[in-house]
């Protein structure tokens, strides 16, 4: 079976902590410059960016998914992926209805601006993208899955917004698709200290802010072919598609 | 009774990491809380924020919600970064090595006097 070289966790400047050049435009170049086959941009509460970088990333043969880093109430930063337009408005319709209004302060948070693919500024976001959605994390991934996406909570073993410093364990009865542990992170040392992930396929990403960052931490995906169901069966680890542990 | 950060630092015996200039900032009250976003939504300007948190984005939403001061529980110091950012933005942080529940408990006492 193929395999296909994936960073699923990247910032645009659409996130306040997302460095002025992490254009869709630039995003993409990194990518194939890179030599990346997949990428997602997941920016904190928001979608802004993610047309625009699947429709370049379509022109330079980067398989771009649709993708968001959502903050739970109890600030855990998970990511969720999508198949279709649809689908990510509907989960950014969702984001808007809990996410509470803070204007951002520019000065301390960073700019929220959408730009078009010759880095124009198109908008800015007034509200804060930083603090938690009113939803819990159980409440998110049943709306994530039940709009058909996929659910990964995001550098799992990380102190920050880190599943388990936020909650101190792994509920049990919370329906990941897969999970992502913190790009320095060892996966024996994670499975060491937290067995109950050993059935999870472990993503590990680059967290890009900044453009040098990005692909500086990949996941080999194993799977037939370039497409959401592919890449679905690969983050579940099922028929053979997988997570390669390298 | 009109309270500083300074009167609390000193009756508490808590450590100053930083801006001491700014201990004469009034105490209007007091937040407890280790979420950041329930700061960011519900803390209010003059406020002393008493948390175990330590991160940058600490200093953040301490300067964006005005708070009179940061007091950090459990012996908890921040990194060197942190601490400079407390400067730019004239945050006093403070470090106590008791539990958040003692600290809470004198504070209240002391502004409720």
């Amino acid at each position: 079976m193929p395999v296909y070289r994936a960073d699923l966790h990247i910032h645009s400047v659409l996130s306040p902590c997302g460095d002025l050049e992490m254009s869709p435009a630039r995003i993409v170049e990194a990518a194939v410059r890179k030599g990346l086959d997949i990428i997602a941009v997941t920016d904190h509460n928001h979608t802004g960016h993610s047309r625009l970088t699947r429709e370049i990333g379509r022109e330079q043969n980067v398989f771009v998914i649709y993708g968001v880093e959502v903050t739970t109430s109890e600030e855990v930063h998970c990511l969720s992926f999508f198949d279709t337009e649809e689908q990510l408005e509907d989960f950014q319709e969702y984001i808007d209805l809990h996410l509470p209004s803070v204007k951002n302060d520019i000065g301390l948070f960073g700019h929220q601006v959408i730009v078009d693919r010759k880095e124009q500024i198109l908008e800015e976001i007034q509200h804060s993208l930083y603090p938690g959605i009113r939803q819990q994390i159980t409440a998110v991934a049943e709306t994530v899955h039940r709009l058909g996406g996929l659910f990964v909570p995001a550098h799992v073993d990380r102190r920050m917004n880190g599943i388990y410093n936020q909650l101190g364990f792994f509920p049990e009865d919370l329906d990941a698709d897969a999970v992502e542990i913190f790009r320095n992170a060892n996966r024996k040392d994670v499975l060491q200290t937290h067995p109950e992930l050993k059935g999870y396929q472990l993503l590990k990403s680059s967290d890009a802010h900044f453009v040098e960052d990005i692909g500086r931490c990949t996941s080999l995906l194993e799977m037939e072919d370039l497409s959401f169901a592919e890449f679905e069966k690969a983050l579940k680890g099922l028929e053979g598609r997988r997570v390669v542990q390298e | 009774m009109n309270t500083t950060v300074k009167d609390i630092s000193e009756k508490l015996g808590l450590e100053v990491l930083c801006c001491s200039a700014q201990t004469d900032n009034m105490v209007k009250g007091g937040y407890v809380s280790d979420l950041l976003s329930d700061v960011m939504g519900n803390a209010a300007e003059g406020e002393i924020w008493i948390t175990l948190q330590s991160h940058l984005n600490v200093v953040a939403i301490a300067s964006l919600k005005e708070l009179s001061a940061v007091v950090l529980v459990n012996g908890v110091q921040p990194d060197a970064p942190v601490i400079a950012k407390a400067e730019e933005e004239g945050i006093p942080i403070l470090s106590g090595s008791g539990p958040a529940f003692e600290i809470v408990g004198k504070i209240y006492q002391i502004l409720n006097d």
